[in-house]
């Protein structure tokens, strides 16, 4: 496929691999802040076939792992509600509430439908004007824009049997709450490709020079991976901390104007609280007043409910890339993508899921020595 | 979640006020909204995300990577002595 099995070439990666093996002479933690990035370098075991100088660790950028509790228990109630078709992306439907899971309430009776775009959402919403269509509008800034078409369409076409329970992050918020975290380890970042598509990469700018860290946009095929680590390191040992665009063939510094002024119509920041991290301020959108009407908080008053979360779960620390999957007592046994207790087993984009499926039980134990010239 | 794929535009057509474009995932055709991506257009590749073109797929960079990392280390291949 054009564009993707020439970024898999195994002879380039060779390649790319010697020169990371070249340019290292000091340990260093970086992070691939995207959950698709994890899933893409645990899959593909980018990260066995660095030097042990290189420790990856895992970030905050799985939307659906980082999804509140409250959120998804309120999602559940309003799926269940009488009357309601509840339209989701397929990877909400596994994910545990407090009681319950979506997939568990539709083989109860409850209308649950995946869609694949949002706006199909909206087309259902006019098939069925004696129901109340809800569409679980989760994700990072990828997502905005299409979550924010759905909304701005069912305005313009005058659809008002359609809401949206909006559980939106943004991705800078998280990395800075990495940073400024305890016993943070992280020294430089693998930034989130495809959300740069659409924000750009200048407002990591701010962030890289106020916290010493190199930042490299990166994409998702094994030879991004591994030039995005290769970029970072060439940034750490040269003592340089600033953004770099390795994904420059869909990434530009100001990113996609038309569709940021569309999220942006639609969408405004707030403090949004992150499952297994807590409350990040400023690091989420909600609706704007002009688009009240679509809330599906606002039309469904679902009230405040009681979560309830398995205290065994370290997710929260994972997500902090403090710990890794196989440092938790439950992962494997208790914690399988089966019945999973946490954020980051939840997604197949969550680091435990990603280690389990490729069968990480062990601490990898890698013996690729950095090689002096 | 945030995957996205590339895939080529094939036709672009309205849709009530969209522009929509027929995109091309190597057989599997899709309706993507192309409606904030004013540069693409049939022929060209755009990378998708739950049926939005979030950005087009810029050849001469994809190039640009591809080459530059396929002809590292070639200097230090140059380096190595010739055997005769």
């Amino acid at each position: 496929m054009k564009y993707l099995d020439e970024y898999r070439d195994g002879r380039v990666a060779a390649k790319v691999l010697a020169e990371i093996r070249r340019v290292t002479r000091r340990p260093w933690t970086l992070m691939e802040v995207c959950g698709g990035q994890t899933h893409s370098i645990v899959k593909h075991g980018v990260d066995r076939l660095l030097p042990t100088e290189i420790e990856l660790v895992h970030g905050p950028g799985c939307p659906v792992c980082v999804t509140p509790l409250e959120q998804i228990d309120k999602a559940h109630v309003i799926a269940a509600s009488p009357g309601v078709i509840f339209t989701s992306f397929g990877d909400m439907l596994r994910v545990p509430g407090s009681r319950t899971d979506l997939l568990r309430l539709k083989s109860e009776g409850a209308d649950i439908r995946i869609v694949y775009a949002p706006v199909d959402a909206v087309r259902i919403a006019q098939e069925n004007p004696d129901r109340q269509v809800v569409f679980f509008a989760i994700g990072f800034e990828t997502t905005a824009p299409a979550n924010a078409l759905a909304v701005a369409r069912a305005k313009a076409l005058g659809v008002s049997n359609f809401t949206v329970l909006v559980s939106q992050v943004l991705v800078p918020p998280a990395m800075t709450a990495v940073l400024q975290s305890p016993g943070n380890r992280v020294q430089g970042f693998l930034g989130p490709g495809h959300v740069c598509t659409v924000m750009g990469y200048a407002e990591y700018e701010p962030i890289a020079a106020h916290y010493g860290v190199p930042i490299v946009i990166t994409g998702f095929e094994p030879i991004d991976l591994l030039d995005g680590v290769l970029r970072t390191v060439r940034l750490l040992e040269a003592g340089a901390a600033r953004v770099e665009n390795q994904y420059s063939r869909v990434v530009s510094r100001a990113g996609n104007t038309a569709a940021r002024r569309l999220m942006w119509s639609a969408f405004e920041v707030c403090d949004r609280k992150w499952r297994g991290v807590g409350t990040i301020p400023k690091s989420g959108l909600r609706l704007r007043w002009e688009f009240r009407e679509y809330d599906a908080e606002r039309r469904f008053q679902v009230g405040a409910l009681e979560t309830c979360e398995p205290a065994v779960c370290i997710s929260g620390q994972i997500l902090r890339g403090l710990k890794k999957p196989h440092d938790c007592p439950a992962f494997g046994t208790a914690c399988t993508p089966a019945s999973p207790l946490g954020a980051t087993m939840v997604s197949a984009e969550g680091a435990c899921a990603a280690y389990y499926t490729y069968g990480r039980f062990q601490e990898s134990v890698t013996t690729h020595p950095v090689t002096t010239p | 979640m945030c995957l996205a794929i590339p895939g080529k535009v094939i036709e672009v057509f309205e849709d009530r006020g969209l522009r929509m474009a027929r995109v091309d995932f190597v057989g599997t055709v899709r309706k993507v909204c192309l409606e904030h991506l004013a540069e693409a257009g049939p022929g060209d590749y755009v990378l998708v995300h739950v049926g939005f073109a979030l950005s087009r797929v810029d050849p001469e960079e994809a190039e640009r990577t591809y080459q530059f990392l396929a002809e590292l280390g070639q200097l230090d291949e140059l380096q190595a002595p010739e055997t005769t």
